[in-house]
Order: C-alpha cells, then structure tokens, then sequence
C-alpha cells in the first residue's frame, strides 16, 4: 500500500509526461489536459487504498485515453468527433503495456513544451501561473484555487478560458521556433517567479497553505533546470529561489508578523538550500551569461553567508546592485540599490538615489519607496520625517503584516522621542 | 490582485429610471456577473436592502445600543458590490467601469489587504 502523499508526488511527476504523450498523440491540449486531470484524481482515489500500479504511467494513460474517447462519444452529433476519432490508435492498444514503446519512455521534452504553452504571451500572469499548476504541476483546481483564496469555479473559469485562448492561438504542440525561444523562456521562467513569491509572502493563517507554492514552484524550475543545464538564468531563477526561501523560517514569528533581515535569527536559516544555492550559483556563474536572475542570487547569496547581520559584505551587495541596474533597470532594484548605498556611503547617498525615483510614476506612489525612504531618514538622525515616512507606507501598503511592522516602526521612534 | 467594487447608489436617481432604464441597469448586472465569471475573475457579489432597513449597533461603557438607520445619513448610500480578482488596478478600473451604475452614480474601487507580506 502507498500512503496518500507518496502517491501524490508521483502523480504529480508523471502528470506532465502523461498529458504530454497524450497531446502528442490527439493534439487537442483542452480535451487532453481534462482527461489528464480525470486520470490524475481517479488514481488519487483509487491507488492509497489498492495499491499502485505496476506501471503508473500506463495506467494513467490508459485512464486518460479513455475519458477522451467517453469525451468524443458523447460528443458525437459533432462532426469533428469523426476525424479526431478515426485519427487516434484504438483505445484497446493502450491496454498493453508495450503497445507504444515511446509511451515508456520518459518524455523529458514535454515538460518543456507544456511550460511553453502553458506560459503563453497571450495570456495574462494569472493565468500563465494557474494554467501551469494544474496542466505541469498536476495540481487539481481545488488545490489551486485555494492556494490563491479564490473559489473553486472562479479558478476553474480562469483555467478553462486559459485554454480556449491557447486552442484561439492554433499553437501546436511543440516547442517555439528558436527565434522566439529566448523571450518565451523569459515567459516560463516569469511565471515560475510568480508561483513562487505568490507562496513565500504568505505568513500565516488563513494564507499558510499557500507556502506549497514555494515548494511547487521550485519543483518546477527544477525540472526546467534538469533539462535544460547550461542556461545560466534557469539555473540563477533556481539558487534564487533556494536561496530567498532559506531564510524562510526566520523571517516570520508565530504570530505571523514579519522580521526584518537585520533581526532575523540565522540559526533558523535551511543551510542546505543555501549551500545547494550557493553551488548552483558558483556553478552557473563560471560557465554562462551573466542575468538578472543571477545577479540576484548572488545578492541573496552576500547576505546568506553573513554569520550575523553585522558581518554582511555592503560593498560586495552594492556593487552587484550597480550591476543589476545597469543590465535590468527597473525601479524595485533601485530602491534595493539605494538601501545597500546607504551601508556603504551612508543615509545621504541612498537618500539622493530615492529622489530619483519621485519622478517615476511606476513607484512614486508606491509604499516602498516611502518604507525605505523612513528606514534612511531613521538612519540619518531625522526621526520626525521617518516617523511620516513609515505612517505613509503603512497607508499605502495592502498587506496587513507589513502594515502592521510600518506601524511599529512609526511607533517605536514616537516611543524614542518622548 | 483582490479588489472590490463598491456601488454607490442615489435612491432619488434610481426612482427617476423609467422601467425600461431599470431593466437594462438589471441586464447590466447580469451581464456583468456572466463576463466577470467566465474571465475567471469573479471572486463574490453581494447586493444590500434598502438602508430602511439597517440597525446602527453601539456600544458605549460596555452599553449596547441600536438604533434604526444608518451610521452616515447621506444622498447616496452603499447598495452592494463586486469582489474581483484580476490582473491590475487599471483592470480594476476597466471592469468597474463596466458596471450600469458607474453611468447613473459612481463606483468605488478599493485594493483588499492581504495577508501574505515581504520582510524589509
């Protein structure tokens, strides 16, 4: 007998090669992403209790062929059901274990081809993310939909309408032309991003489960990195990932109020994501291009390998952020290079870096910008525009537990004054 | 991102509508809730009675008092709302947009807080 959670690993291993065989075969990716998701929970029903199969991944095939066939059946007033069914294998074939010798074989590639679809560049992030889960990461819409505190048919439409885009698009089951393949990956690995910090920011409650992103997304971006060793961004995105969620169980107390870096207990931090980060990182940097997703490991990597917040090498984090912001500028890297300009060169010179930003409409009215603004103006002596430095933030952000650490912050330097 | 429209009404303005006005702003909701599903961004919707119908609840020195009306007599008043969740404030805005009675009074659109967070 398996236990319920070892057979859920597995099913969601075999997921992807399963509809990607499946696809390969029918070519309609809604029909055979639903009967995917059939197979996959009736095995999640009956194998804990009967067993697992001998061979898991014909038995889901198997499964799943036949929902398609019930599918086009019941469908048969359409005419289309006429040439999809007379182009398959009869459903009898996928009975025998050796019926298709490729079925045996892992199809390493479709997983690949999977994330390219499902990351397409005509769908939204939202969809891009949830499409992935279900379709990649073998999740079941339940599962997704309360991984991100909205109900079940909410999710489901936003799946289904996901797939109709792509079926829209007539994209094939196959892998970008190479002209494309650069800007799509940047696609896949956005979204694998995006899975991923959607779990980390999660603290506590309600939102705690919502940590199985973390792990789902790493997953993932392993499997990326397993086939496709030598891009160094997919190797960066991955000793980020390691790295950033090392630090994991240090950065929120039980109450779930969040710690700031400088005070979190690095006892708690996983050192074997961060060796394992730091590895992959040294690794990737030796041999590859130099990107963003590298550039920022290695700053989450100066400061896992700080034994205490004091000990933290500021210049070395400085002149990585100059880096970042000279090969992807954006406004969040700036405010993070003006925090490390502060370390280095003092309040002032991270203070000049912020103004540049007031400016900028993408982040002026953003509660960041007025968070790290108070941070520097404490540091710079000035408590009275700190104070409405953090009271700012504290409106402006829509999260409560950074509400809730802006608030204190106000506090604690109303508390120091009086 | 989470937000919430919230509709604002005029009683007056509502009672002014000839029953022909007042089906469509009826087809308009209806056609709201149907696009708003099916895009997959329709979180919940709820629709409040009539103010005549609210109780004020306080309570002062551990004394708890209610009193029929509402807690801010006004022109307008909040007649329920959309919880949404989608890609951007300006598709926030989009959709709010959308809805019959950002033309006969106006919506307001309010992100939700969350209760993930980042570490600063």
């Amino acid at each position: 007998m398996t236990g319920g959670a070892e057979v859920s690993e597995l099913l969601r291993e075999l997921a992807p090669q399963v509809l990607g065989t499946l696809v390969r075969r029918h070519a309609q990716f809604d029909a055979c992403e639903d009967a995917v998701q059939e197979a996959l929970l009736a095995a999640a029903v009956q194998w804990p209790g009967e067993g697992t199969p001998a061979n898991p991944r014909g038995w889901l095939l198997t499964v799943a062929s036949r929902r398609l066939v019930d599918q086009w059946r019941s469908e048969e007033a359409r005419q289309r059901r006429e040439a999809s069914v007379a182009a398959m294998a009869p459903p009898g074939d996928d009975l025998a274990p050796a019926a298709d010798d490729a079925d045996q074989l892992p199809d390493r590639d479709d997983t690949l081809t999977l994330l390219f679809m499902c990351c397409h560049p005509e769908l939204t992030g939202a969809s891009q993310v949830a499409l992935t889960l279900r379709a990649v990461g073998g999740l079941t819409t339940a599962e997704i939909a309360r991984a991100f505190l909205v109900p079940e048919t909410t999710m489901g439409q936003r799946i289904s309408r996901a797939k109709q885009r792509i079926k829209a698009t007539g994209a094939t089951f196959s892998l970008p032309p190479a002209a494309e393949r650069a800007d799509r990956l940047r696609a896949v690995m956005q979204a694998l991003y995006l899975i991923f910090n959607e779990g980390y920011t999660a603290t506590s409650g309600p939102d705690l489960h919502r940590t199985e992103l973390t792990s789902e997304a790493i997953r993932l971006t392993r499997a990326v990195h397993r086939l496709l060793p030598d891009d160094g961004e997919v190797g960066g995105l991955l000793a980020l990932m390691l790295l950033t969620d090392s630090h994991r169980p240090a950065r929120t107390r039980p109450d779930g109020s969040l710690v700031p870096l400088a005070e979190q207990d690095r006892s708690l931090w996983n050192q074997d994501f961060i060796r394992e980060g730091v590895a992959l990182l040294t690794d990737t940097l030796s041999r590859a291009p130099l990107g963003p997703y590298q550039l920022q490991a290695a700053i989450v990597a100066v400061h896992s390998e700080a034994p205490e917040a004091k000990d933290t090498d500021w210049p070395q984090i400085l002149a990585l952020y100059r880096l970042l912001e000279r090969i992807a500028p954006n406004p969040m890297v700036t405010l993070n290079h003006a925090v490390a300009a502060a370390m280095v060169l003092g309040p002032k010179a991270g203070l000049d870096l912020l103004a540049t930003l007031d400016a900028d409409e993408r982040v002026a009215r953003h509660h960041r910008l007025a968070a790290v603004r108070a941070h520097l103006l404490e540091m710079a002596g000035d408590h009275a525009a700190a104070r409405a430095g953090y009271q700012l933030a504290a409106r402006r952000t829509t999260s409560i537990p950074e509400q809730r650490y802006l608030q204190e912050r106000a506090a604690r330097l109303t508390a120091g004054d009086g | 991102m989470k937000y919430i429209l919230l509709i604002h009404v005029n009683p007056a303005a509502l009672e002014a509508l000839s029953e022909e006005e007042r089906d469509e702003l009826l087809r308009g909701h209806d056609a709201f809730h149907r696009a708003a599903s099916e895009s997959g961004e329709l979180v919940d919707a709820v629709a409040l009675a009539d103010p005549a119908n609210t109780v004020t609840v306080r309570v002062r020195g551990g004394i708890e008092t209610a009193t029929d009306g509402p807690y801010v007599e006004a022109k307008e008043h909040l007649a329920g709302w959309y919880l949404v969740d989608c890609e951007s404030r300006e598709r926030a805005i989009e959709l709010a947009a959308s809805i019959p009675d950002a033309r006969l009074s106006a919506l307001e659109v309010r992100p939700v807080m969350t209760q993930g967070g980042t570490e600063m």
